[in-house]
């Protein structure tokens, strides 16, 4: 009987395969976020919203991960955005492995320098699970309550940017919002936290900028005076 | 639920460690799996289970050693096991406190032959 000695993180094939992807995005100087948030917060409407402003600065493309259907993909689609559908089946996350082979689709797009990832809605798995991304976004909505955070701890842990999102629906619940953002950072102090509204626009020019900034493009004030 | 992939990814590791040391059958397996991570262990052992039928592993005994969530307080360096996520120190009530294990999602080792 031999007793081998292993050693091995469980994770560690989908995180080599991660890094590869990291190096690869890397290389061609693509910028890439991991949105990650339930389902239903507004994930594909802010990268709607996203890529209207951002879109004459930078050049960028989505992959879309959903168990079932493209229909955030048409979405996406109807902004003239190069936009890839992974359709998952039944699994509730999307992984290295999967966004590795929707590489050779991104390179084939010339000059492509922000990636945007939309995970499959779940609050739970996709924080374990690295595709090779620069920072997971996470969102939630008002709508879900401010001790969001306390419940989801590793998700909030694992990303480094939080969107507080549907902001225009305040006086319609008891959502505390001062309470939301000591909860996020209690459980993860370098969250950079923002609040949006889809609807009304606000906060997108600070989300905007931030953006930008990470990908290295130039802004000026040209997105602020974008912003209505 | 993931504890099928998290399965599958390490059922496929262990093949490698199999195929690299010769051996044909394995007898054990121990894995640990942290408190902090988002993984059932329960779920992980129903999943072997049901992967294992028909394969080299089928029959092999899983152990799963749950790691306890550990944290140290950043102000007086006290270590201690959180009960919930944000325990302060027990020592000093100090509420910056570093996780220090909880997170493992490991292969430790393998019995074979």
């Amino acid at each position: 009987m031999h007793d081998i000695l292993i050693q091995e993180d469980i994770l560690s094939k989908n995180d080599e395969i991660a890094q590869e992807n990291r190096e690869m995005l890397r290389e061609r100087g693509v910028f890439s976020i991991n949105m990650v948030s339930s389902p239903g917060s507004g994930k594909t409407s802010i990268i709607e919203k996203t890529i209207g402003l951002v879109k004459e600065f930078l050049k960028l493309a989505v992959i879309e991960g959903d168990i079932q259907t493209d229909l955030d993909a048409q979405r996406i689609k109807r902004h003239g955005i190069p936009v890839k559908q992974i359709t998952t089946g039944r699994t509730c996350h999307l992984d290295a492995h999967m966004v590795h082979h929707a590489l050779p689709w991104l390179f084939g797009h010339k000059d492509i320098k922000f990636l945007i990832i939309e995970n499959v809605g779940n609050m739970v798995c996709p924080a374990e699970y690295d595709l090779g991304e620069d920072m997971k976004v996470a969102v939630m909505s008002v709508t879900e309550g401010d001790d969001k955070p306390l419940k989801y701890p590793a998700m909030f842990s694992a990303s480094q940017v939080l969107l507080i999102n549907k902001i225009d629906l305040l006086p319609y619940t008891d959502f505390n919002m001062q309470r939301a953002r000591e909860n996020a950072l209690r459980i993860n102090p370098d969250l950079l936290v923002l609040e949006t509204s889809c609807v009304k626009g606000s906060g997108f020019s600070d989300w905007c900028e931030f953006l930008l900034r990470s990908a290295g493009a130039d802004t000026g004030p040209a997105i602020k005076s974008l912003i209505k | 639920m993931h504890e099928m992939s998290i399965t599958l990814s390490m059922m496929e590791i262990v093949r490698e460690h199999m195929a690299k040391n010769g051996v044909g059958r394995l007898k054990r397996l121990r894995i640990r799996v942290g408190e902090f991570t988002a993984v059932e262990p329960h779920a992980v052992r129903f999943c072997f289970e049901a992967c294992v039928k028909g394969t080299s592993m089928e029959g092999a005994v899983l152990d799963i050693e749950d790691v306890p969530l550990m944290g140290k307080c950043v102000e007086c360096n006290e270590e201690f096991c959180m009960e919930y996520l944000l325990q302060p120190c027990p020592k000093c009530d100090g509420v910056a406190v570093t996780r220090t294990t909880g997170s493992e999602l490991d292969i430790v080792s393998m019995e074979a032959e």
